[in-house]
C-alpha cells in the first residue's frame, strides 16, 4: 500500500467474563486523527489487519472534546482520554486496552459506576432549600471563586483512580475525584452544612488516609485538578474531625 | 391514590431540571439516559447563560432580553413563552448560584457577566468558559441527592426506542433498549417528558456529541408527533473543522473581544500575526459597525461563507478565517476563557493565546423540534418535551447563551406540567398498549438482526452526513435539496441491505447505531422537505433564489407529520401577539 498506514492493536473481551485478545487494525492515516476516530474508523470498515472480518470496538465516548469524560482507556501503557490522544504524537503500534482497574464490560467499556457511588457517599451537593425564588445566592468572592473552579472542572474520567496504587479492592479507598468534591463541597458557603458528614465518610477504611501521596493522580489528571493539594488539606480536616468526635464522645 | 410516575427521557439540562421540579413536588420519576447522565451533551456548552440581571448599570431589563431574542429568531417564535423564559432567566441564575455553580464574579463578589452575540448588553452570566459543564454537575448533583432519598430512579446505559399509546391516542410509558444486555422492555409512566437534545448527527460532522442523533425525536414523529420547524438548523460561525468532529470555538471568544479577520489578499504567505493592520480584512466589523463581531450566528456564519467562497480570501485558499485573541492580555484569556483555549490547544497544537486561531462554521444547533404547546406538551396526550429536542424558544435562530436558559426554563415548565396532566388522567384500558409495542420494538431488532446485506450502517451514515452538510447548512438551493431528497431515499433503500457485522447481544454498538441510523433517516427528510417547501430566507435558513423574509406568507411554523411514510408539511401561525414584526437589520 502506497498510503501511509497507521497500526493500532485494541484488547478485546467479548463480554465481563470471556478471554480477553489482541486484535491488531491497519488503517489509513488521515491528518489530525486521535484514538476515538480511528476506532470509528474500524466500525466503518471491521477488518483487521489480516484482512480477516471482524465486530465494531465496543467503547465509551460522547463528547470527543474532553470534557463528557466518557472516553478514558490506557493507550499505550498509559491512562488517558482517547479523544484527546492524537494519533500523530503516539508511538506505533498504538496499543490500546481498557483501564485496569474497573469491571470490562466489553472490549474498551468499562464499568466506572463506583465513582458515582462515592459521590452519593461524600453527598457531593450543595443542599438548597428548594428550587422556588429565594433571591440572590451567597456573594462570593472572585479569588474564592478561582479556588473552587478548577476542582469543579471534575469530569469523572476516574483516570486518578486508575493510576493510583491504593485504588484497589484491598484498601477500598475512594480514590482522589471524589476527595477532591469533598473539598469542593466543604468550601461552599451553604455546601460546608454538611462538612462533619462528608469528613466522617472519609475518616474509615478506604478514607483518605489510605493515600500513600505517590502523586500519580496529579500528573495524570486530564483537566489538570490541584488533586494532592486537595487530599492535604482534606486529610488534615479529617483529623482535625476525627480529634472533635474523640473529644465531645 | 399512588403518586403519579412521570418517565423523563434525556438527562442533559431539560432532562435533569425537569427531575428536580418532579421529585420535588413529591412526584415518583424514572431517569433515562444513554450515557451517565454527567456526561451528557450540555457539558460541551461553553460560553455562558443569559438573564437581564443588569448588573452593568446599563438599564438591560427582561423586556429586552425578550425583543432581543425574538428579534434574533426573525419573529418566527411564539412570543408568549418566549417573554415568560425571558422574565424568569434572573431567578435561574439565582438558583444556579445557590446551587453552587462557581460562576465568574465582580471584585464585589457578585455575579459577572459578558457580551454575547445579538445584544448590546452585558447579559451572559459565566463560569469561565465550561458554563454547561458547571450547570450540567450542578444539576447533576441535585438529581443525586434525590437519588439517593431513593426519589429518582435512574436509568442509564438505556436507549429510548418509542412511546407506549394505548388505544385512545394517550402515552402510558415508553419501550427502551438496555445497551449493555440488549433487552428491549416497556416501562409504565402517566406521562414522559422528552429532553433528548438536538439531532447534529444527521449531518455527520458537527458540534455536537456522538449521542445527538435525534433518533428518539425521529421515533415519536413516526408514532404521530408533530415536529415543527425542522428546515431551522444553527451552523455556530466559529467551529474548530476536525477529522471526526466540528469542534466548538465559543462565542464568548468574540464576547471578551476576539477579532474575525482575513488577509486582504489571497495567498498571504505571512504569519499571521506578522500581517500589518491595513492587511487585514475585519470583514465583521466593516460590514455589521454596530455589532461588529458580536452579529447574531446566521449574520456571521453567512459572512464568512461569502468571504470564503464569493470573496476567496479563506485562509491559504482553504475554508478558514482568523479568530483572533492574541491582542488581549493572557491573565485576562486564562481567567473567562481558558477552558476552550486548551481545547484548540490540544486538538490543533497551537497556543491561541499567542497564535490566532483558524476557524470555519459548522453545524450545531438544531431550532426545530418536537411540536409542544405552550404547557410543552406534544399533540400525543402525556408526551411532554423540552429543551433543544422541542422548537419553541429560538425562532429561526438562536441567540448565544439562551440555549442553557431555555434547556432549564423548559425543563422547570415541563416537569411540574406533566405531573398536573398525570394527576387528573383516568385509568388506562387493558394493558395501555404495552405488549402491542414490545412485539413491534422486537420485531423491528429481529430484523436487523438477520438481514442478509452488504451495507456497513457507519458507512450510509458517512454518505448522509455529507449529503446533508452540502446541500441542507448554510446556503439552500431547491435543485440541491432535491438531490438531497433523492439521495436519502436511495440509503432508506439500501438501509434495507444492511449488514450488522456484529450481532451478539451484549454490549453491541453498531445494533444499536443501526437502530439510531433509520430514525436519522427519516428525521433527514423532514429537515431536507421543510427547507425545499420554505421559499424565503428567515433567520438561519438562507436561500439566496429567494432572498427576503416573507412574512404574508411564512410567518408559520412548519408542523411535519409521518402520513404514508413521508412528511407532510403543513403550517401554523406565529403568536406575534405582543411585538410587531420589523425587518431585521444589526
Amino acid at each position: 500500500m502506497a498510503e501511509k498506514t497507521i497500526q493500532l492493536e485494541v484488547k478485546r473481551q467479548a463480554s465481563p467474563n470471556a478471554e480477553a485478545v489482541w486484535e491488531k487494525f491497519e488503517l489509513e492515516w488521515r491528518p489530525g486523527m486521535n484514538v476515538t476516530s480511528a476506532l470509528m474508523e474500524i466500525a466503518a470498515n471491521p477488518v483487521d489487519a489480516s484482512g480477516k472480518e471482524t465486530t465494531p470496538v465496543t467503547y465509551d465516548s460522547n463528547c470527543l472534546e474532553e470534557i463528557c469524560g466518557s472516553c478514558a482507556m490506557v493507550i499505550n501503557g498509559k491512562a488517558r482520554m482517547a479523544c484527546s490522544a492524537l494519533i500523530d504524537q503516539l508511538e506505533q503500534p498504538i496499543r490500546v486496552q481498557p483501564l485496569t482497574k474497573f469491571p470490562v464490560v466489553r472490549d474498551l467499556a468499562v464499568d466506572r459506576s463506583v465513582l458515582f457511588e462515592n459521590l452519593k457517599a461524600v453527598k457531593a451537593w450543595v443542599p438548597v432549600d428548594g428550587t422556588y425564588d429565594l433571591g440572590s445566592g451567597p456573594r462570593v468572592f472572585p479569588q474564592q471563586q478561582e479556588a473552587s473552579y478548577p476542582l469543579s472542572n471534575c469530569i469523572s474520567c476516574t483516570i486518578c483512580m486508575e493510576v493510583c496504587p491504593q485504588f484497589n479492592e484491598a484498601t477500598g479507598f475512594v480514590g482522589a475525584a471524589t476527595i477532591a468534591q469533598t473539598k469542593l463541597f466543604n468550601a461552599h458557603p451553604t455546601g460546608k452544612v454538611y462538612k462533619e458528614d462528608r469528613l466522617r465518610a472519609l475518616a474509615g477504611d478506604g478514607g483518605v488516609q489510605e493515600c500513600g501521596f505517590a502523586q500519580n493522580c496529579v500528573e495524570a489528571c486530564p483537566k489538570q485538578l490541584p488533586l494532592t493539594e486537595a487530599i492535604s488539606d482534606v486529610s488534615r480536616d479529617v483529623l482535625i474531625q476525627k480529634a472533635k468526635d474523640f473529644l465531645r464522645a | 391514590m399512588a403518586a403519579p410516575k412521570i418517565i423523563v427521557v434525556g438527562g442533559g439540562l431539560a432532562g435533569l431540571a425537569a427531575v428536580i421540579k418532579i421529585a420535588e413536588a413529591g412526584g415518583n420519576v424514572d431517569l433515562f439516559s444513554i450515557v451517565p447522565v454527567k456526561r451528557s451533551h450540555s457539558v460541551c456548552a461553553q460560553g455562558g447563560i443569559n438573564a437581564a440581571k443588569n448588573l452593568k448599570g446599563e438599564g438591560d431589563t427582561t423586556d429586552k432580553h425578550f425583543d432581543d431574542t425574538i428579534y434574533g429568531g426573525d419573529f418566527l417564535a411564539n412570543q408568549t413563552p418566549v417573554k415568560a423564559m425571558c422574565e424568569a432567566a434572573p431567578g435561574i441564575i439565582d438558583l444556579l448560584d445557590r446551587m453552587g455553580v462557581p460562576f465568574n464574579r465582580t471584585p464585589e463578589g457578585l455575579l459577572d457577566f459578558r457580551r454575547f452575540g445579538g445584544t448590546l448588553y452585558h447579559r451572559t452570566a459565566f463560569a469561565g468558559a465550561t458554563t454547561g459543564q458547571q450547570l450540567l454537575y450542578a444539576l447533576d448533583e441535585q438529581v443525586r441527592r434525590y437519588e439517593s432519598e431513593g426519589k429518582v430512579q435512574k436509568y442509564e446505559g438505556w436507549e429510548f426506542l418509542s412511546a407506549v399509546i394505548d388505544t385512545a391516542g394517550v402515552a402510558r410509558g415508553i419501550c427502551a433498549m438496555d445497551l449493555r444486555t440488549m433487552e428491549v422492555r416497556t416501562f409504565a409512566a402517566d406521562a414522559i417528558i422528552m429532553a433528548t437534545g438536538g439531532i447534529g448527527a444527521i449531518f455527520g460532522k458537527s458540534t455536537n456529541s456522538v449521542v445527538c442523533t435525534g433518533s428518539a425525536q425521529s421515533a415519536l414523529y413516526q408514532q404521530g408527533v408533530y415536529y415543527a420547524n425542522g428546515e431551522f438548523i444553527q451552523v455556530h460561525p466559529t467551529s474548530i473543522p476536525g477529522e471526526d468532529k466540528l469542534r466548538l470555538m465559543s462565542e464568548s471568544a468574540r464576547g471578551e473581544g476576539g477579532r474575525v479577520w482575513v488577509p486582504r489578499t489571497l495567498g498571504d504567505k505571512r504569519p499571521a500575526k506578522s500581517i500589518p493592520e491595513g492587511d487585514r480584512w475585519y470583514f465583521l466589523e466593516e460590514w455589521y459597525p454596530k455589532y461588529g463581531n458580536l452579529v447574531p450566528r446566521d449574520v456571521a456564519t453567512r459572512a464568512i461563507h461569502k468571504v470564503v467562497y464569493e470573496h476567496g480570501l479563506g485562509i491559504d485558499g482553504q475554508p478558514m478565517v482568523y479568530l483572533d485573541l492574541t491582542h488581549i492580555d493572557r491573565e485576562t484569556l486564562n481567567r473567562k476563557l481558558e477552558g476552550i483555549l486548551e481545547i484548540y490547544e490540544k486538538f490543533v497544537g497551537d497556543d491561541p493565546r499567542e497564535v490566532p486561531m483558524k476557524i470555519f462554521p459548522g453545524m450545531h444547533y438544531t431550532m426545530g423540534g418536537l411540536w409542544v404547546d405552550f404547557n410543552q406538551m406534544t399533540n400525543i396526550p402525556g408526551i411532554f418535551a423540552a429543551g433543544e429536542a422541542e422548537y419553541q424558544y429560538h425562532g429561526a435562530n438562536r441567540l448565544g447563551a439562551n440555549s442553557l436558559v431555555s434547556c432549564i426554563y423548559g425543563g422547570f415548565q415541563s416537569g411540574p406540567n406533566a405531573l398536573a396532566y398525570a394527576k387528573s388522567l383516568p385509568a388506562q384500558q387493558g394493558d395501555g398498549g404495552h405488549a402491542a409495542e414490545l412485539t413491534r420494538q422486537k420485531g423491528l431488532n429481529q430484523l436487523l438482526l438477520s438481514n442478509q446485506g452488504t451495507e456497513n450502517p457507519f458507512k450510509l451514515w458517512r454518505e448522509l452526513g455529507d449529503t446533508m452538510s452540502k446541500n441542507v447548512t448554510v446556503v439552500r438551493i431547491n435543485k440541491n435539496i432535491e438531490t438531497t431528497e433523492a439521495k436519502i431515499e436511495e440509503l432508506l433503500e439500501r438501509y434495507k441491505k444492511v449488514n450488522l457485522s456484529d450481532r451478539s447481544q451484549w454490549a453491541n454498538t453498531s445494533f444499536a447505531f443501526a437502530r439510531q441510523l433509520y430514525n436519522m433517516l427519516e428525521l433527514s427528510k423532514v429537515v431536507a422537505i421543510g427547507a425545499r417547501l420554505r421559499d424565503e430566507s428567515r433567520g438561519a435558513h438562507f436561500k439566496p433564489d429567494f432572498p427576503e423574509r416573507n412574512d404574508e406568507q411564512f410567518l408559520k411554523t412548519t408542523k411535519a407529520s409521518f402520513v404514508n411514510g413521508a412528511p407532510k408539511i403543513e403550517y401554523e401561525d406565529v403568536d406575534t401577539s405582543l411585538i410587531k414584526p420589523r425587518p431585521r437589520k444589526y
